[in-house]
C-alpha cells in the first residue's frame, strides 16, 4: 500500500471504517500514489482523493467494464501476462465491447473523460491496487462486482506483485477467521471443499464421524428456510440478526416463529431478548484466549485480559457442554489444542503457525505450511511463473451491469444507501456504551437539493418509507451527497431501525443482502421525536 | 513457451539496498551505522543513554527540546543528536561539562515553568544533571486550569513542554487530522485547536494518538485523570496484556492495561507493523462494553423482564 503508484479505493469509506489501515494508504499517497475513490458519496475518504468518482449506487460493474473496454481499446492491457496466466480473454473482450465511454458515463454518472483517465492511469501504472469494502459486496450481485474488479486486475497484470493486487477490507475483526475455520456452507476448515470425496474422507477419518455431502445454508438462505418452516431451531452465537439483517421486520417475524431459539451473547441484544435459551458468554476478544484473522490474512493471538462477568462462560466451555448433552464429550481443554487440531487438518494452510510463532511475529499471514515459512505477504505470484509452477489459469469472468434490484420511481424517488460512522460499530451493541463526543445518533443524510425538495432542514424530523417499513428520524444535510441519494447507518437500531427499510435481495453466490440500495420516500414528519440520548 | 519478459517482472518486495556504513567515534568508542542514521541511533547501538523528550522512534524528529544535545568535534555549537545524521569520521562526546551544563539548563528552565510531576523518568533526569529549578525562584509558568471538555480525554497544558509530538501524531506523521497546531510565539507559544475552540467543536476525531505520544501526561485519558484525581491510579499494580481490537478487520494490537480486574487504558505497541502505536476512537476508548458491571444473572433477569413486558 505504501509503495504503490495507483490506488482505486472502491466502495469503501476506510477513513471511517478502517482508520488505521487508512494511515498506510495516506503514507502511499504521501509517497506519490494517485488515489481514486469510487463511491456514490463524497465521503471522508474521498476528501483525500486525487479524483472522486461519484458513481450511481450499484453501477460498479458498468464502470469496471467501461474501464476494461477502454484499456483494451487503447492497447494498454498486459498481453503477455494474459497469454501466460489467464483464460477466457476473448469472450471477456467481446462482453465489454458495448461499454463505450459514453455508455459508461450514462450508466455510472461518471464523466467519460474521468473514466478514461482512470483507466489509463491504472493500466499504465507500474504498481496498482484495488481495495474495496461493503460498497462492492452488499449488493444482490456482490460476487459479480468482485469478479468485475478481478477482471481489471488480471487484465493489467496488477496481481501477485509487491505493491499491487486486490485487497478486500474485511468489516469485522474475525470475519476472515470464520471463513478460515470453515464457517462457509460448502467448506471445511482451511477452505477445503467438502464436496470433494477425498477431502471429506480425510476429515471423516480424523473426526470419526460420517459427513453429509450436503452444503449448508447462507444466512439469507436460512431466513428463507425459516420462512418456509423448514428451519425451526436456531443457535445464534454473537450475532444480532433481529437488527443487523435486511428487511428487519420480516426477520424478527421469522425469528419469533421458531420452535427454539438459542442465543449466545456477551450482552443483551434485540435477538437475545427473543431467545428461548440465553447463554451468557465471555467476550472472545478480551475475556478468553484464541486467534483472529485480519484482512491481510494475518492470524493473530487474542488473549484473556480480564475475567468475564459473573456467570458468563467461555464459548469453548459452552460448546463442550452442549456437545456433552448431545452425548459426546469433545473434551476441549483449551483454545491452543483446538488451534493445533486445525493445523493438523489444514497443514498446507496453517501447519507452521504455532502459538509460539504467532506470539513471536505479531501474527503470521496464511498460507504458512511449515515452521520455517515466514508466511505469505501477498498471494498469486505463481501467475507470473510458467509451466507447472504457474498452476491453474486465472479466469476472466463475463459480468453484466444490472443496477440495484429496487430502482427509484415516482412513489419511492430516493435511493437509500447505508454505511458506518467513525465512532460506532454495526448495530451498536459494543459501541453504544462509551461517551463518544462524535456521536450524533442516527440521521437521514440528504443532499442540499433534496432537502429543499422535501422542505426539511438539518434537525427536522422526516419520515422515511420503503416498500417494507417506515421510520422517523432527524434529517441532516450532507453536501457529500448527490440529489436522489440518501444515507443512514445501522448503528442506532433502538432509535431508528434502518433495516426495516432495507431489501433482502441477496446475492445467490455469497448470500449477501443488498444493504447498499433500496428505494425510499422521504417526507417531512408531523410529529417530533425526542433528541438522541 | 517461455517468456523472457515475464521473468523480469519484479514480484517480491524490493530488497532494501545494502546500506553504506558510516564509521564514527562516540565517547572514544568507534561504531559503524548505516548511512542516514542519527547520532542518537549510533549512541543506542553502543548502549549509551541519551535523554530525550521530544524524540520518539515513530515520529519525525523536530529537535525542539534540546535535552539530547551532544558535542561534535569541530562544530561551533552543540547538536541535537536526535536529528543530526552521522558523517564519516565524526567524533562525538555525549557527556562533558558543556553538554551537561546545557542539559541541566534546559531541564531547569522546563521544570521551573512547567508541571513535570507526571513525566516518567523526570526526577531521575533532574538528579542526573544536578538540575535545580528552584534557583530560578518565582518565575513565569504555564500554569492554567485543566481543559475538561469531553469524557474521553483531558488537556492539562500546565504540563506541556511544547515537544510537538501531539501535533506530529495528529498531523502528517500518522493521523492526518490536523486538529491541533502550535499557536503564539515565544513564551506564549502553546498547543491549540483552530481558533482555540473546545475539542467537541474542533476537527478532533478522538483517536487519542496524541495521548499515546505525550511525554508528560499533559494529554491523558479522562479515565486515568479521574483515577489520579481520586488517588486511585497505581501503575505498580497494573498489568498490560496484548490482544486484538474487535472493531474492524484491520487487526490492531490492543495493549489493555488492567488495574484491580478492570481495564483502565488501551494502547498499542510502537513496534507493531499495523498500528505503529496508533489506534482509532473505537480501539482506544470503545472497550467500555465489556465493563458494564452487568453480570450474566442480571442479563438474564433483564431478559425475563423484557419478555414479560412484550
Amino acid at each position: 500500500m505504501e509503495d504503490t503508484d495507483v490506488i482505486l479505493l472502491w466502495g469503501s469509506n476506510a477513513r471511517n471504517a478502517h482508520p488505521i489501515w487508512f494511515h498506510h494508504l495516506l503514507k502511499g499517497v504521501r509517497n506519490g500514489a494517485r488515489l481514486y475513490v469510487i463511491d456514490p458519496r463524497r465521503s471522508e475518504s474521498a476528501q483525500w482523493a486525487d479524483v472522486w468518482m461519484g458513481v450511481h449506487v450499484g453501477s460498479d460493474i458498468a464502470l469496471s467494464n467501461t474501464m476494461a473496454r477502454e484499456i483494451i481499446r487503447a492497447g494498454l492491457h498486459n498481453k503477455e501476462f494474459i497469454s501466460n496466466a489467464c483464460e477466457g480473454f476473448e469472450e471477456y473482450k467481446a462482453s465489454v465491447q458495448s461499454y463505450t465511454l459514453e455508455v459508461g458515463e450514462e450508466l455510472t454518472g461518471v464523466p467519460a473523460e474521468v473514466i478514461r483517465e482512470c483507466a489509463h492511469k491504472y493500466a499504465k501504472a507500474d504498481k496498482a491496487m484495488i481495495c474495496w469494502t461493503l460498497g462492492i459486496t452488499e449488493h444482490h450481485d456482490a460476487a459479480d462486482n468482485v469478479l468485475a474488479l478481478i477482471n481489471l486486475a488480471i487484465l493489467t497484470g496488477h496481481v501477485g506483485k509487491w505493491g499491487s493486487g486486490l485487497n478486500p477490507l474485511r468489516g469485522q475483526n474475525n470475519v476472515q477467521g470464520g471463513g478460515d475455520m470453515g464457517a462457509i456452507p460448502n467448506r471445511l476448515p482451511g477452505f477445503q471443499d467438502m464436496m470433494v470425496p477425498a477431502i471429506r474422507e480425510r476429515f471423516e477419518k480424523h473426526w470419526g464421524v460420517k459427513l453429509q455431502p450436503t452444503p449448508g445454508w447462507h444466512l439469507t438462505e436460512m431466513i428463507a428456510a425459516m420462512d418456509r418452516k423448514e428451519l425451526t431451531a436456531l443457535y445464534v452465537i454473537g450475532e444480532n440478526p433481529a437488527q443487523s439483517d435486511a428487511d428487519a421486520n420480516h426477520v424478527q417475524h421469522v425469528l419469533s416463529e421458531l420452535d427454539h431459539l438459542v442465543v449466545q451473547e456477551i450482552c443483551m441484544t434485540k435477538t437475545a431478548e427473543m431467545a428461548h435459551v440465553l447463554l451468557p458468554a465471555a467476550a472472545s476478544w478480551c475475556e478468553s484466549d484464541g486467534t483472529v484473522t485480519n484482512s491481510e490474512r494475518r492470524v493473530q493471538r487474542c488473549r484473556k485480559v480480564v475475567e468475564p462477568p459473573a456467570g458468563a462462560k467461555d464459548e469453548l466451555w459452552i460448546i463442550n457442554e452442549i456437545a456433552k448433552r448431545l452425548g459426546k464429550d469433545l473434551n476441549i481443554p483449551d483454545p491452543e489444542t483446538v488451534w493445533n487440531e486445525f493445523r493438523t487438518v489444514a497443514p498446507d494452510f496453517a501447519g507452521g503457525m504455532s502459538y509460539a510463532r504467532l506470539d513471536e511475529h505479531h501474527g503470521l499471514q496464511w498460507p504458512c505450511p511449515n515452521e520455517n515459512d515466514p508466511g505469505a505477504i501477498f498471494l498469486h505470484d505463481r501467475l507470473w511463473k510458467q509451466g507447472a509452477e504457474r498452476g491453474t489459469a486465472a479466469p476472466f469472468s463475463v459480468v453484466k451491469h444490472e443496477g440495484p434490484v429496487e430502482k427509484p420511481d415516482a412513489q419511492y424517488p430516493f435511493t437509500l444507501t447505508t454505511g458506518r460512522h467513525l465512532d460506532a460499530y454495526n448495530t451498536g451493541v459494543q459501541t453504544a456504551g462509551y461517551d463518544s463526543p462524535l456521536s450524533r445518533g442516527e440521521t437521514l443524510d440528504i443532499s442540499p437539493e433534496d432537502a429543499v425538495r422535501v422542505g426539511a432542514n438539518t434537525g427536522d424530523t422526516v419520515r422515511v418509507t420503503s416498500r417494507r417499513g417506515s421510520l422517523i428520524v432527524p434529517a441532516r444535510i450532507d453536501t457529500g451527497l448527490r440529489p436522489g441519494l440518501v444515507f443512514m447507518t445501522l448503528h442506532y437500531p433502538d432509535d431508528a431501525m434502518t433495516n426495516v427499510l432495507t431489501i433482502n435481495a441477496s446475492d445467490p453466490k455469497s448470500g449477501t443482502a443488498e444493504f447498499k440500495a433500496c428505494a425510499v420516500n422521504v417526507v417531512l414528519a408531523t410529529t417530533a421525536i425526542p433528541a438522541h440520548r | 513457451m517461455t517468456s523472457p519478459h515475464l521473468q523480469l517482472v519484479q514480484l517480491a518486495r524490493p530488497s532494501t539496498k545494502p546500506k553504506v556504513m558510516v564509521e564514527l567515534t562516540v565517547d572514544g568508542k568507534s561504531v559503524s551505522v548505516p548511512e542516514g542514521s542519527t547520532i542518537l541511533n549510533a549512541c543506542q547501538a553502543l548502549g549509551i543513554d541519551i535523554p530525550t523528550l521530544c524524540w520518539l522512534e515513530t515520529l519525525k524528529p523536530v529537535n525542539v527540546c534540546r535535552v539530547c544535545v551532544v558535542e561534535v568535534e569541530g562544530a561551533r555549537v552543540l547538536v541535537p543528536s536526535c536529528s543530526r545524521t552521522v558523517e564519516p569520521g565524526m567524533k562525538v562526546k555525549t557527556r562533558n561539562k558543556r553538554v551537561d551544563l546545557t542539559r541541566k539548563l534546559v531541564l531547569e528552565m522546563l521544570a521551573s515553568s512547567v508541571d513535570l510531576s507526571t513525566t516518567p523518568g523526570m526526577s531521575d533526569m533532574l538528579a542526573e544533571y544536578d538540575a535545580k529549578p528552584e534557583r530560578f525562584g518565582e518565575c513565569e509558568t504555564v500554569a492554567q486550569p485543566v481543559k475538561v471538555d469531553n469524557n474521553l480525554y483531558i488537556r492539562d497544558y500546565a504540563k506541556c513542554i511544547l515537544c510537538y509530538k501531539c501535533v506530529e501524531a495528529c498531523g502528517d506523521d500518522h493521523q492526518n487530522t490536523f486538529a491541533i497546531a502550535v499557536a503564539g510565539r515565544g513564551f506564549d507559544a502553546h498547543i491549540s485547536t483552530e481558533f482555540a475552540v473546545d475539542l467537541p467543536t474542533s476537527a478532533c476525531v478522538y483517536c487519542g494518538n496524541c495521548i499515546a505520544v505525550c511525554p508528560t501526561g499533559a494529554l491523558m485519558s479522562k479515565r486515568e485523570w479521574d483515577m489520579r484525581e481520586a488517588g486511585e491510579w497505581d501503575e505498580s499494580i497494573q498489568t498490560s496484556t496484548d490482544t486484538v481490537c474487535p472493531f474492524c478487520g484491520v487487526g490492531c494490537t490492543l495493549t489493555l492495561h488492567v488495574q484491580d480486574g478492570e481495564i483502565v487504558k488501551a494502547t498499542s505497541p510502537l513496534d507493531h507493523d499495523i498500528t505503529v502505536g496508533n489506534l482509532c476512537i473505537k480501539g482506544r476508548f470503545g472497550w467500555r462494553h465489556v465493563q458494564t458491571g452487568q453480570s450474566a444473572e442480571q442479563m438474564s433477569a433483564d431478559r425475563a423482564n423484557q419478555s414479560t413486558s412484550l
